[in-house]
């Protein structure tokens, strides 16, 4: 038997664990330390690791980040906590012109190991600049390696070979997963890849290509589409960059219709990335057009029922599918 | 422009799928040609043309199934010249999937000739898959059974038939006849079913009202006679084309006309006009022995006349009884469109007229009408 644990819970023992294995890691962020991050994901480590390795830092993503990447070269596996994908923006410099790109730039003398943790997404009433789906930006960024748990084994399971990774890794925890409970394995060790999708659900009518905080939304569509007769499957991308081709590419050659749901805007987005690489790959085992269920584009609104309306949600996904088998509703 | 639309050939029939064109963008037809093969439930129908012009564009393509009154085609009245599109219209392209083209070109079909069931009405896998299954021929039996029973249930919900019978004495037909063919080749020999044909013509100049059609709750008369005859088709089921102009014509032009409308009936070749024209039936069965046939009118027909076979029975003439050839005449007729005092005269006049069959043979020739111009 399993245990039930929650994805919050599940970050937290993947923390603990790395930090128990390598004394080179350490956990530095804003709020992470004596408030215990805030999402709660580090409480009580700053009582078990002590202040040396969980570090709180003055509010300079900038400078943090900057710091963490020193550390990295220096020897040391550094995980920074951003609080939010929205405040990585003040970082994007070291992140993307120094991480990603100091390996190429020294010629293969130089590697980043450093492991960044953002919380993402909207969908609790927080307004516009606290509501961002930015990892497609991220992963837009060749020598980033960005990924996006969904699940409770994901989230426990995935930092251990982010730390191993010898360049630069992100993780994007969607801000409504952290009370998302699922099951666990009691003991022995729980390994991942960070390279490749996952066939959440089976099916054969419809590929559901989604990510991060859409996945449950994803797995209720296709729960009502069997309702209909309509048999989904839905495909949980995991690692947004590199991004895991042949997985896509073999359910949409089943399912021959694919529908990609993303919370980013629409213009540009990851759903944008995917749609073009089915059409350049599979273009001849399509029976119907493309289609993506992405936020309208506008700044996320506060009110709840305008918020609600902005981002994908179960309808628009069971919507989408109708329309691209012919029933217009 | 002149639109031609899909004909009904008959009551029977909803729908036609296009076989064939004969004419193409640009030929100049004539009112009365035949320009394309349309199947029915019942046969592949060569449809005729109704106006003189010339061919501006084709806008049904070979393998469609379209309802009857579509538009099959434009064209140029005499003399029109066709108008330069103001807007130059790019032709929506018909849609069809990636994989579903793919798949038709490997079976070898035309994905632009289906119509698809896809997002956007697109063309599918599934629709080529179903297109290429090898769908069960089109079973001309079982639709044409499917058609006779529309029709007839149609008419016995809708007629309120009455039938009337009599039995007519033929020793004079007969016998005239016999001299007539005497020493004439089988080919030119007229069959009793002429004379029967031309004599149901004759007898309807005095009840019109039993020659014509029943339409939106009014009797609409026919001014010429086109008789459906009857033909039972080999394998089952039957067709009841047009004699056209039986009032007017000579029995040996009939006979000649009936002989091959059999041939092409059973051929699969019949008209368009043939099909949608008979302004009554006249069905025949003495050839199986049957002495009487009350018939179902095929709407929106409002009579049918029906022949039993001839037999030599005991008729009492001039106080004697004598062996005597005699035939059973019956008139089922629709009682919205006349009353059985009429029916009771045609099958008067039928039985006068078949008396004197050489005036039968004589009787004026009136100029023919106008075939179609009636339906």
């Amino acid at each position: 038997m399993g245990r039930r644990i929650s994805y919050r819970d599940a970050l937290r023992e993947a923390l603990r664990e790395a930090l128990q294995a390598d004394p080179r890691v350490f956990l530095m962020g804003e709020d992470v330390g004596r408030y215990g991050g805030t999402y709660a994901v580090s409480k009580g480590l700053l009582d078990e690791f002590g202040p040396e390795r969980i570090r709180d830092t003055p509010l300079s993503e900038l400078g943090f980040v900057g710091a963490g990447i020193g550390a990295a070269l220096g020897g040391m596996r550094p995980i920074v906590e951003v609080m939010t994908v929205n405040f990585s923006l003040l970082a994007l410099d070291p992140i993307i012109n120094t991480a990603a790109m100091l390996h190429h730039m020294s010629g293969g003398q130089f590697s980043v190991p450093l492991v960044i943790r953002m919380a993402t997404g909207a969908g609790r009433q927080v307004a516009a600049q606290h509501s961002n789906s930015f990892e497609g930006w991220y992963a837009h960024v060749p020598g980033l390696r960005v990924l996006a748990p969904a699940t409770v084994e994901d989230a426990r399971a995935m930092l251990a070979p982010a730390l191993a990774d010898p360049d630069p890794v992100l993780i994007f925890e969607h801000a409504q997963l952290y009370n998302l409970e699922g099951e666990l394995p009691d003991d022995g060790p729980l390994t991942v890849d960070i390279h490749s999708a996952r066939v959440r659900r089976a099916g054969t009518d419809v590929s559901l290509i989604t990510f991060g905080g859409c996945l449950t939304k994803a797995l209720q569509a296709a729960e009502q589409l069997a309702a209909q007769g309509i048999s989904a499957e839905v495909i949980d991308l995991r690692v947004l960059r590199p991004l895991d081709d042949a997985t896509v590419m073999a359910s949409v050659r089943k399912c021959r219709r694919a529908v990609v749901i993303d919370e980013g805007w629409r213009s540009g987005s990851l759903a944008a990335e995917v749609m073009a690489r089915i059409a350049e790959q599979a273009f001849f085992d399509l029976d119907a057009p493309l289609a993506r269920v992405c936020s309208e584009e506008v700044p996320i609104p506060y009110a709840r029922h305008m918020e609600e309306a902005a981002l994908p949600q179960v309808p628009k996904i069971v919507a989408a599918v109708q329309a691209l088998l012919g029933n217009t509703p | 422009m002149i639109e031609f639309k899909l004909p009904s050939l008959g009551a029977d029939m909803d729908e036609g799928t296009l076989l064939t064109w004969a004419v193409k963008p640009g030929d100049s037809v004539h009112r009365g040609q035949v320009v394309a093969v349309v199947d029915t439930s019942k046969a592949a129908v060569d449809v005729e043309i109704w106006h003189d012009g010339v061919v501006h564009e084709l806008l049904v393509q070979p393998g469609e199934k379209v309802p009857v009154g579509t538009v099959l085609a434009t064209l140029l009245a005499p003399g029109e010249v066709a108008a330069p599109p103001e807007t130059v219209l790019v032709a929506a392209r018909h849609a069809v999937s990636p994989s579903a083209r793919k798949r038709a070109r490997e079976l070898g079909l035309d994905p632009d000739t289906l119509s698809g069931t896809g997002a956007q009405g697109s063309v599918t896998l599934a629709d080529i898959e179903a297109a290429a299954a090898p769908s069960a021929a089109p079973d001309r039996q079982t639709e044409m059974r499917k058609a006779i029973a529309a029709a007839m249930s149609r008419s016995k919900r809708e007629i309120p038939h009455y039938y009337l019978s009599e039995t007519i004495p033929m020793a004079n037909a007969l016998t005239w006849l016999l001299q007539r063919n005497e020493g004439r080749p089988i080919t030119e020999r007229i069959l009793p079913a002429v004379l029967l044909l031309k004599a149901v013509a004759m007898a309807l100049k005095r009840t019109p009202e039993l020659n014509g059609f029943y339409r939106d709750g009014a009797f609409q008369p026919a001014l010429a006679v086109h008789a459906g005859v009857a033909i039972s088709l080999r394998g089952g089921g039957l067709v009841a084309p047009a004699l056209h102009d039986v009032g007017v014509k000579p029995l040996e032009q009939l006979m000649r006309e009936l002989a091959d409308l059999v041939k092409r009936a059973r051929a699969g070749s019949l008209r368009s006009s043939e099909m949608s024209d008979p302004t009554l039936t006249v069905t025949n069965l003495g050839d199986q022995g049957v002495e009487s046939v009350f018939g179902v009118i095929y709407p929106p027909q409002v009579a049918l006349v029906g022949f039993g076979s001839v037999t030599v029975r005991p008729w009492v003439q001039d106080g004697e009884i004598r062996a005597q050839p005699v035939l059973c005449a019956t008139l089922a007729a629709d009682h919205r469109a006349s009353d059985g005092h009429r029916g009771a005269l045609f099958l008067a006049e039928l039985h006068a007229l078949l008396q004197q069959p050489q005036a039968l043979a004589d009787a004026a020739a009136l100029p023919a009408t106008n075939q179609g111009t009636l339906t």
